[in-house]
């Protein structure tokens, strides 16, 4: 296995994650398991570019990142949950009031 | 030699079982089946790291992702009874969603294949002992050169609580509930009045 093995993987998943981004307006839940998908695809490639430079900072920092996607995701859904309780919905074209 | 094999074998399972259910996610119509095939991503995903000898970090995802994470996920996604999505699988996006991900793809190759790939180092990952402890090492670096973004780490979180309590807390007008502040600033006069008023003139006996 080489190091272009997994970072071909990580960039397959990270263009699936941006295309679910794009293909799931409909659905603000779904886009944001999307962005997870492309973090996950981010941390692969550090812990890639971590095990194969023998340098253990790579995953020092994919630890961080996996703090900060917590936290995101946390507060991401705590602000989804109260959307919807004053919107009845998650579908993202409707969130135009402040279009004007 | 077959043990050279295993490891390969492992990492096209565990990467084909990734990017389907990569795939799967975000093309499901059911919400549910969505967060469930997520978890199924993040476990392949947390065993290509194992095969790279990351081992905390795999644990770590395993234990954060599929058991905090995704659980608030699908409690999310139950709590909120979202309408199944339309019959298109991909919605009416679909067209612009591949186009912009081929894009994607392209300019990475382009990139990849172009500059980056010869500056990549060599293709054999180095192998540790049977003594190596990866969380070992990892501990080794995060509590002297990152000390002090581990302990912001930790106050990021305290702050991602607090915020998400806040903003889900809902103060119902009919919910009975306590104030302490005002049950600690109540004075002694606030509870009894004294009031004055004339002493009534005693009758003589004609209630009897």
């Amino acid at each position: 296995m080489s190091l272009s093995h997994y970072l071909i993987v990580a960039g397959v998943l990270f263009v699936i994650g941006l295309a679910g981004l794009f293909a799931n307006r409909r659905n603000i839940l779904i886009m944001l398991m999307s962005i997870e998908l492309m973090l996950l695809a981010v941390n692969t490639n550090f812990v890639a570019f971590s095990s194969y430079l023998n340098d253990i900072s790579g995953q020092v920092f994919v630890f961080f990142i996996l703090t900060v996607a917590a936290a995101e995701a946390a507060i991401g859904l705590a602000i989804l949950v109260v959307l919807f309780r004053n919107r009845r919905s998650l579908d993202v074209e409707q969130l135009d009031t402040l279009k004007g | 030699m077959i043990s050279d094999w295993i490891p390969v074998v492992l990492f096209y399972a565990f990467a084909g079982v990734l990017l389907a259910s990569a795939l799967a996610v975000i093309t499901v119509r059911n919400s549910v089946y969505a967060a469930l095939l997520l978890v199924l991503a993040f476990f392949s995903a947390a065993a290509l790291w194992m095969l790279l000898e990351a081992e905390f970090l795999a644990i770590t995802l395993v234990l954060v992702y599929v058991g905090a994470v995704m659980v608030l996920f699908l409690f999310v996604v139950m709590m909120l009874d979202v309408k199944s999505r339309e019959k298109h699988a991909l919605g009416g996006y679909g067209k612009v969603a591949i186009a912009v991900a081929v894009a994607m793809l392209l300019e990475m190759v382009m990139l990849f294949a172009g500059k980056l790939a010869a500056g990549l180092p060599e293709t054999s990952l180095t192998r540790h002992a049977a003594d190596y402890s990866n969380v070992r090492a990892l501990a080794e670096e995060l509590f002297t050169r990152y000390v002090f973004p581990f302990e912001l780490a930790a106050v990021l979180l305290l702050v991602a609580i607090v915020a998400a309590i806040l903003l889900t807390l809902r103060r119902r007008p009919d919910f009975k509930h306590l104030d302490p502040a005002r049950q600690i600033a109540v004075k002694a006069s606030d509870r009894m009045r004294v009031i004055k008023m004339p002493a009534e003139p005693q009758s003589s006996g004609d209630d009897k």
